[in-house]
């Protein structure tokens, strides 16, 4: 093993190029370890976004020699095999300098697929009761971890050539509440979620899975979100025609 | 934009028809392989189609399902692929469907009515 590692980093926003950096090996040392060290030994202007350093704030996704990954969790040993790194801001994104991406569209996107809490209740009400192995509540448990970290929506080529597309983590959020017993806004979160820039743009590739650092499977969700859609169109209730 | 119960109407009957399709592509298949041993010929095919009211049908509900799917896959192509409008892919889809229906009945029709001419 060499004892540094030669890297390339993205630089500038939608233009820009990629600079190479030189920098010491060390054992165990994630991607993130790497951009780090060079923004505070060798350019204090890179611009990269991290928080947590442990996997569970999503913030520090980007693209790792070609696949969208969480670098704080991504060892240089596993890909960067024959010593050298690219490193680049998350595809399908607005960049706003070198590493940092623009993330409102993405979670614009979970509120236009109303991934939101519809409430049923007051706080008078009773708790609802629902058995861990409820088959609902499973459904809703399989996709329940997302932390809306963008790899995902990095990864979908529907993403790529259609910009309206709410993408695999807005509908992951969608299902796991038409899932949730509590909520009572399916009638217009499966009117949000269907369509050609929803559920039914997707073309089952199966990118999200190959990639979800949490090993979640937003394809099952979407396709338990066509089936939903399914219904409630034989039902006439996803609006009326046009 | 085709509304969200337009495109989910869509899909329901592009996976319907996708169902029917998988069965007859399996009996179609399958009675060729069966049917065909000594080499494939005009006149073995006609000789077992034609005047059979139940091949026919089954036929025509082939034809039907391929020209209620393949139609609604190409409109999806071209929605994604081409700048072309919404009104212009629901035409296209709308002459596709009609040019295999036309295209297969005349088929079938003709091969019902051959063994009359044999």
């Amino acid at each position: 093993m060499s004892n540094t590692i030669q890297v390339s980093v993205w630089r500038g926003a939608e233009e820009g190029e990629f600079q190479t950096f030189e920098v010491p090996r060390q054992p165990s040392q994630t991607v993130l370890d790497v951009i780090t060290y060079i923004q505070r030994n060798i350019d204090p202007t890179l611009s990269y976004r991290f928080a947590c350093r442990v996997g569970v704030c999503g913030s520090c996704a980007m693209t790792v020699n070609g696949r969208p990954r969480w670098t704080c969790r991504t060892h240089v040993d596993k890909v960067a095999g024959d010593g050298t790194l690219q490193v680049a801001p998350l595809r399908n994104l607005q960049v706003v300098k070198d590493l940092a991406c623009e993330m409102t569209e993405f979670f614009d996107k979970m509120n236009r697929a109303e991934g939101k809490f519809h409430p049923t209740k007051t706080r008078d009400d009773d708790f609802d009761f629902i058995k861990p192995d409820d088959k609902k509540r499973k459904q809703a448990s399989a996709g329940i971890e997302c932390i809306g970290c963008g790899v995902c929506y990095a990864a979908c080529d529907i993403v790529d050539w259609n910009k309206d597309y709410l993408g695999p983590a807005a509908l992951n959020r969608a299902w796991t509440l038409v899932n949730d017993e509590r909520d009572g806004g399916n009638d217009v979160r499966l009117a949000a979620v269907a369509g050609d820039a929803g559920c039914h743009a997707c073309h089952s590739q199966q990118g999200c899975v190959e990639h979800c650092p949490k090993h979640l499977s937003p394809t099952h969700s979407i396709a338990g979100l066509k089936r939903e859609t399914a219904k409630a169109a034989l039902k006439g209730l996803l609006g009326g025609d046009d | 934009m085709a509304s969200a119960r337009v495109e989910t109407k869509l899909w329901v009957w592009q996976r319907l028809s996708a169902a029917v399709l998988g069965l007859c592509v399996l009996i179609h298949l399958g009675m060729i392989i069966y049917a065909v041993q000594d080499g494939l010929s005009a006149a073995e095919i006609i000789t077992r189609v034609s005047g059979n009211v139940l091949w026919f049908v089954f036929y025509a509900v082939f034809i039907v399902a391929v020209a209620v799917h393949a139609p609604i896959g190409v409109r999806t192509i071209l929605n994604e692929m081409t700048n072309l409008s919404q009104k212009m892919t629901h035409m296209i889809m709308a002459v596709l469907c009609l040019i295999i229906l036309v295209m297969g009945f005349r088929a079938i029709i003709g091969l019902y009515q051959a063994g009359a001419s044999l």
